[in-house]
């Protein structure tokens, strides 16, 4: 699903360029549920931007699916984030005067669907997600694990090749953390590929492989 | 471009911040307040001057007979120049330019008329035809004097409305005698000016007063509307008369004081070149007033985007397309813009009609009225500047990267 090859990143500060990512060969199978660990300055977020088409990569190849991933507009790499990529944040990152129904639509509408059917749509998902009851309440009404879900069914609303979370868990307690956790297994039960981006171990060891990244290089 | 969510997120980001969305509105609206006024202003004293001028024909010319200022071919000076009837045919036939010539005879200070008894002094005026077309008199009711009233010496008369109105009240005047100096008339038709003196008058045919009144051939003036579009063609005009009556009448061209040749022309042309001038002073005013409360919006546009730079990232990470950040931005900037605008307009053209309706037309303000074209220029000026004042703060929200907005909290 996922296929890197010798992928080189750069950053261009003042003064001499920053090689933060050293070649990186990665090989995510269709339906598999990895994490990727790292300390701070790692090049995991790097990696993850350019995983989630948010930033774009000096040297490599990236394959998503069998769709090459290299010079895109950002015309054509926000059609690509909408139809291939489920994000989940942190800190989940939903619009705080949208209500948690508006939220999980949001990708449909940039994808033109009408508003009635993208609410129906998004009701079912909430559904999924067990927080139907919440649909019509703001972010800043929900509970941490209720905001994270509503994130999450954000992410799949869209059916995307892959779910790219960004330490999903980070701004929970351990027994939202768990249900969460549940949540990704059960996704990926489902046949979804999910890629988790985390510093705690408890998390890492969930899944089914570990992807320990060091000084822009895998270990 | 109208759904739902557009609406939804202009009404979240003004309501959230009530006062300044006012303020920003409140600069916008009153910059085209101000453009209003000053154009109904504008237009107000334009149309006053105007109405001015309108009582005669712009392009008429007129002369008259003076007194010669030099001796001229063994001829003394002092002399003095009357015009005669064959002077006006002269015009008529030798000058190419003017096209409605008439001669005109006046009775100042007033003639006594006479109907059923009433009795009242108006001014006379003997001329032929074309006279109607040099003084710009709109017939409302009849006729003007026509050519067989001249051929014919039939006593017709044409009378001003207020002429009327003190003579007849409402009854009909048309074909009614009147007696003016003991001599009966026929009214044939009833007459509006731009100017109320000019409407006590009553007109003749000129032929008919010779005969009745003056027994000879003089005249006062001769007047003319002429094909002239500019300056030169009036000098050229002038030139022209001077020396047809220089021949006629044997004195010398250079002889200024001889004969009298005068037109509001050259005023007018130059009074419209004034309120050229005005005019685009006022729209200069107007538009840098305007562009004070652009610079207003685009600022608060800037403020918006930084505000809203994690919520940007956070559309652009679910794929919304730089162009559709772009239009969220445009689009309710160019709602602020049109709606403080329109609420800015809608004062000012109310204060123009009040203005229209309670102060009393003069000469120098008549009708300070913003017309159907000036609301829609002032319309798009509306929706091109919430353009122009969310291009900036647009490109910068569209330019945002989602790494970077979503990266501090990490």
């Amino acid at each position: 699903m996922v296929r890197l090859s010798n992928i080189h990143k750069y950053y261009y500060t003042a003064g001499e360029p920053l090689h933060v990512l050293k070649g990186i060969d990665l090989h995510i199978q269709e339906g598999e549920l990895v994490s990727i660990m790292g300390s701070s300055g790692s090049g995991k977020s790097t990696l993850l931007n350019i995983l989630g088409i948010l930033d774009n990569y000096d040297q490599g190849e990236y394959l998503l699916g069998n769709i090459p991933i290299k010079n895109l507009s950002e015309k054509q790499a926000a059609i690509y984030r909408n139809q291939y990529i489920g994000f989940v944040f942190q800190s989940f990152n939903l619009i705080n005067f949208k209500t948690a129904l508006e939220n999980v639509a949001l990708p449909l509408y940039y994808q033109k669907i009408s508003r009635k059917k993208r609410q129906i749509i998004a009701q079912e998902y909430l559904e999924k997600l067990g927080i139907a009851d919440r649909a019509t309440h703001l972010p800043n009404e929900l509970s941490g694990g209720q905001k994270q879900r509503v994130a999450i069914a954000r992410a799949l609303i869209s059916n995307p090749k892959i779910i790219l979370a960004d330490e999903p868990t980070g701004a929970l307690d351990s027994q939202t953390s768990e249900e969460v956790m549940e949540i990704f297994k059960d996704i990926n039960k489902q046949g979804k590929t999910v890629i988790i981006v985390t510093h705690e171990q408890e998390i890492a060891e969930q899944t089914s492989r570990i992807i320990k990244l060091k000084d822009g290089l895998i270990i | 471009m109208f759904d739902y969510d557009k609406w939804n997120e202009i009404y979240y980001s003004l309501k959230k911040n009530k006062l300044r969305s006012f303020l920003t509105g409140f600069s916008v609206g009153w910059g085209i307040f101000i453009l209003i006024i000053l154009l109904g202003v504008g237009e107000g004293l334009q149309n006053g001057v105007q109405q001015k001028f309108n009582s005669d024909a712009i392009n008429s010319v007129w002369i008259s007979g003076g007194i010669t200022g030099m001796p001229y071919q063994g001829l003394k000076q002092g002399r003095r120049i009357k015009l005669k009837n064959s002077d006006y045919e002269a015009v008529k036939k030798q000058v190419n330019v003017a096209e409605n010539v008439s001669a005109r005879l006046n009775v100042w200070g007033g003639s006594s008329v006479i109907y059923k008894g009433e009795y009242a002094s108006f001014d006379l005026k003997a001329v032929h035809p074309k006279h109607q077309f040099v003084e710009n008199v709109k017939i409302i009711k009849g006729r003007f004097i026509n050519q067989l009233d001249i051929d014919e010496y039939r006593k017709t008369a044409v009378i001003g409305k207020v002429a009327k109105e003190v003579l007849f009240k409402d009854e009909d005047p048309i074909g009614k005698n009147i007696e003016i100096n003991g001599i009966v008339f026929k009214i044939v038709g009833v007459f509006t000016d731009a100017r109320d003196s000019e409407m006590k008058r009553i007109y003749l045919p000129i032929s008919v007063f010779q005969k009745l009144f003056s027994g000879n051939e003089d005249i006062g003036q001769i007047s003319m509307t002429a094909d002239i579009q500019n300056k030169e063609d009036m000098t050229a005009l002038e030139d022209n008369l001077r020396q047809l009556m220089a021949s006629r009448h044997h004195f010398s061209v250079e002889d200024k004081r001889a004969i009298w040749v005068w037109s509001d022309f050259d005023q007018y042309l130059k009074v419209m070149k004034l309120f050229g001038g005005i005019k685009s002073f006022i729209w200069i005013v107007g538009l840098l007033t305007i562009i004070a409360g652009i610079v207003g919006v685009s600022n608060i546009m800037l403020v918006v985007v930084k505000e809203r730079t994690k919520e940007i990232g956070i559309r652009k990470a679910l794929g919304a397309s730089p162009s559709s950040i772009i239009s969220l931005i445009v689009f309710e900037s160019v709602v602020i813009t049109s709606v403080a605008g329109y609420l800015g307009m809608l004062p000012g053209i109310f204060l123009l009609e009040m203005v229209a309706k309670y102060v009393p037309n003069s000469d120098f303000f008549a009708n300070p009225t913003v017309s159907f074209t000036l609301v829609i220029i002032a319309v798009s000026i509306l929706i091109f500047s919430g353009i122009i004042a969310s291009y900036l703060p647009a490109r910068k929200a569209a330019l945002i990267k989602p790494i970077e907005a979503l990266r501090d909290d990490k």
